[in-house]
């Protein structure tokens, strides 16, 4: 038998299943995209107007196990008086899962969106505006309203709101020979008493690195990372200098600790340890001492005045409704529930969520003075910054915020201009 | 007589095809598909809230998202840049020690004397059934500024760092320790290499990748001593017993007659090792995501942020498609150093 050869024939067959395979591979392409296609699908079916008997879903990050129940309980409610029926979900990690649901085109009807999250998702038209449907609009702070519009049309409401407040331990503030006169009403004041409160394992004042917590200095000396209405950059002005600079003198000096240097994941933490006689925050400190540490007692101040007047933020996020969802008009109902005064003092007796209408902050301001200082309407609030994209630019701030100690503010400052600058033009495209 | 052979073989190979067109069909849905899926993707500016591959709001921009990411200067091409910096010490210090240490735990429960070598496997092996969240989350109280470690570190006098909130490199704080260099100021401040100045390029993982870098060799290298193990127990033993009549010291045992044995071995061990570490992802997102100053950031979690925290999808897939291009180049490399070199003085037989 003479040997065939095997070469030629070898390398046709290895021509002919190249060309099967590119054929089957390209078939199964085909579809498999085709299959891709209906999950990413546009809305997904009919709209369900029939009133009643609907299935709705609602996502939430909770900051406790007390906002699940308390967002349960008022769910509960809900269903007694629409006959609907709502699935409450929490998120581990909201972003992620809401930008995977957005994707698949199946997203749940009414969830939390972030204040950061929510020009990419109003943009990217995912959220269905419901503002004109809420009942008295008008209640709401206007900074916070501002927040959550997009294209001129107000995209949805604001849930709770909370600005922040000096909390300090009444314990540690009497031990040092403080007394309430002592309220730090000026930067100088604050120095003074963290001096005074600084003692062995306390450190007077703990806060969080985070430009969410020290840009209120910046506020207080009279600047912000952007102008007003959020399309120039003034990061790198010279108030902001002045804000970071009554920081890192603190830091210097030892009276004021990020958290990270005390050992505490965050400034509750600290404050709830005994580790920190001051900190800076807002109503979710309530419900973090109330879990985590019942023993330690806390005492609100307003935030101290600095050159450039009164400045604080407020933080909120809002009751997203989705465009793709089959129960609009019932989800745009479960927040209209959601955020009637009841309901919101209701939210804030079981969790310390401060009430963003009026009527509703009133009578909660009522029956708790003590709370005041974290209201979101006071004067010189500076709401959340909500420009597409700027994000990231924030994040590397915080990032570059954590080395303080020894950077200068200006090199940071002109680091977040120069970031921000490309994105801010970019979103006014 | 040609021909039936041929038709015999064709429709072997017909039936060869049928047999493994399962496997085919699941690696092309599930393997090859996405790829060029994720492909697409990163050539697109997408917001991942429609269809990328409809049209639709999804716009085309060539290779724009890779220009942002390596040409031009913004802060993506500076954050990409810092993940790479601090993924390849990872890569410089991980694999080495976890390659070594898992060969030196394989020659020590591979000797025939030692006993109880069941149990001291299972004790090596076990960090690497552990789920790295859980490592991670346990890591992450040990090395608290008043954990365990610092305790332990006290004992002997040594005041231990924050360590997974320092973000100083190890090579300019080692440097300013021996009083050469001031790591308040170091060389190179003034040139830029890719959004990142030179002397931060140069200044070594800090004291929180260091701390990721024990844990990853800690975890690693019991499946690493699995495989060497498993290749040392093929080593023939007339060869080593050949040797040791010719009298040659252990240590010139292992480099001369163990290591060539098992060069093929040693070749995957470090291959999954780089492969693995380029793509570390689980433990910076339990142990910092990416904090303190970004030192700890990685192409891959860098890919995850830009994706689904930034809604760039388009980057995200750009930004893992950099990553795979460097792989490749690097097990390239890796592969063409680590070759048979031909008539080299010294070989074994």
């Amino acid at each position: 038998m003479a040997p065939p050869r095997p070469h030629t024939h070898a390398r046709a067959r290895t021509r002919t299943t190249a060309r099967t395979t590119t054929a089957v591979l390209s078939g199964l392409a085909v579809l498999a995209t085709a299959g891709c296609g209906s999950g990413f699908g546009s809305s997904g079916g009919q709209q369900q107007t029939r009133a009643g008997n609907q299935r709705l879903t609602v996502l939430i990050a909770p900051s406790s196990t007390a906002e699940t129940t308390a967002v349960k309980q008022a769910v509960a409610g809900y269903e007694k008086t629409s006959g609907n029926q709502v699935t409450v979900q929490t998120a581990a990690d909201i972003n992620q899962q809401l930008g995977q649901a957005f994707s698949g085109g199946n997203p749940p009807d009414v969830f939390y969106v972030n204040s950061d999250q929510f020009a990419n998702y109003a943009q990217g038209g995912s959220l269905y505006p419901y503002g004109d449907k809420i009942w008295n609009l008008d209640a709401y702070p206007k900074s916070l309203l501002a927040s959550f519009s997009n294209d001129g049309k107000q995209t949805c409401v604001p849930k709770d709101g909370s600005s922040l407040a000096l909390a300090v331990n009444p314990k540690l503030w009497k031990a040092a020979g403080l007394t309430d006169k002592d309220h730090p009403r000026t930067w100088d004041d604050l120095e003074r008493v963290a001096k005074k409160l600084t003692k062995g394992k306390v450190t007077g004042l703990v806060t969080s690195e985070e430009y969410q917590r020290l840009g209120a200095f910046m506020k207080q000396a009279g600047g912000w990372v952007t102008n007003a209405s959020q399309t120039t950059m003034t990061a790198d002005s010279k108030a902001n200098e002045k804000g970071l600079d009554f920081v890192k003198k603190g830091l210097n000096a030892g009276w004021w600790k990020f958290s990270k240097q005390v050992d505490a994941l965050n400034a509750g933490e600290a404050f709830g340890q005994g580790k920190a006689a001051m900190t800076i925050e807002g109503s979710w400190l309530d419900g973090q001492l109330a879990h985590d540490y019942p023993d330690t007692d806390y005492k609100l101040f307003d935030l101290p005045e600095g050159p450039g007047g009164k400045g604080n933020l407020a933080f909120t996020t809002c009751w997203g409704v989705a465009q793709k969802s089959r129960h609009r008009d019932a989800a745009v109902d479960l927040v209209q529930y959601l955020s009637t005064s009841e309901q919101q003092q209701a939210m804030a007796e079981k969790f310390g969520a401060i009430p963003v209408r009026e009527s509703s902050a009133e009578a909660y301001f009522a029956r708790h003075p003590e709370f005041e200082p974290w209201s979101p309407m006071a004067k010189g609030v500076q709401g959340p910054t909500t420009v597409k994209g700027m994000d990231k630019p924030l994040a590397q701030f915080n990032s570059e915020l954590l080395n303080l100690r020894s950077a200068a503010p200006k090199t940071i400052l002109g680091n977040l201009q120069h970031n921000g600058e490309p994105v801010i033009k970019e979103a006014q495209r | 007589m040609k021909r039936p052979t041929s038709l015999a073989r064709r429709r072997e190979g017909a039936w060869g095809w049928l047999f493994v067109s399962p496997m085919v069909l699941v690696l092309g849905l599930f393997l090859a598909l996405p790829i060029l899926m994720a492909l697409w993707v990163s050539l697109l500016h997408w917001d991942g809230q429609s269809n990328p591959f409809t049209g639709g709001k999804a716009t085309f921009v060539g290779l724009d998202n890779y220009r942002d990411l390596l040409t031009r200067d913004g802060l993506d091409r500076t954050l990409l840049a810092t993940s790479l910096r601090n993924n390849a010490y990872y890569v410089l210090l991980a694999v080495p020690l976890s390659t070594g240490l898992a060969l030196g735990l394989a020659l020590v429960v591979n000797q025939r004397m030692l006993k109880g070598r069941s149990m001291l496997r299972t004790a090596f092996y076990f960090p690497s059934v552990t789920s790295t969240i859980a490592v991670s989350t346990v890591f992450l109280f040990l090395f608290q500024g008043s954990g365990a470690i610092n305790n332990l570190l006290s004992w002997v006098g040594i005041k231990g760092p924050n360590w997974l909130t320092d973000s100083r490199g190890l090579v300019w704080t080692t440097l300013g320790g021996l009083g050469l260099v001031d790591p308040s100021r170091p060389p190179g401040a003034s040139h830029v290499i890719m959004g990142l100045p030179l002397s931060e390029w140069l200044a070594g993982p800090s004291i929180a990748m260091c701390t990721m870098i024990l844990m990853a060799t800690w975890t690693s290298s019991g499946t690493f001593m699995l495989i060497f193990l498993a290749a040392l127990q093929n080593v023939p033993r007339e060869l080593e017993e050949a040797a040791a009549l010719d009298g040659v010291t252990r240590r010139r045992m292992l480099w001369h007659v163990t290591l060539p044995a098992i060069r093929p071995v040693l070749f995957l061990v470090l291959t999954l090792a780089l492969i693995g570490s380029w793509q570390v992802f689980d433990m910076v997102y339990v142990m910092g995501q990416g904090a303190p100053a970004n030192t700890t950031l990685t192409p891959a979690y860098l890919s995850y942020q830009a994706a689904f925290d930034n809604a760039d999808y388009g980057q995200g897939a750009a930004i893992a498609f950099i990553l795979f291009a460097l792989i490749l180049v690097l097990v390239g490399a890796q592969r063409w150093l680590l070759r048979e070199r031909q008539g080299k003085e010294g070989r074994p037989a």
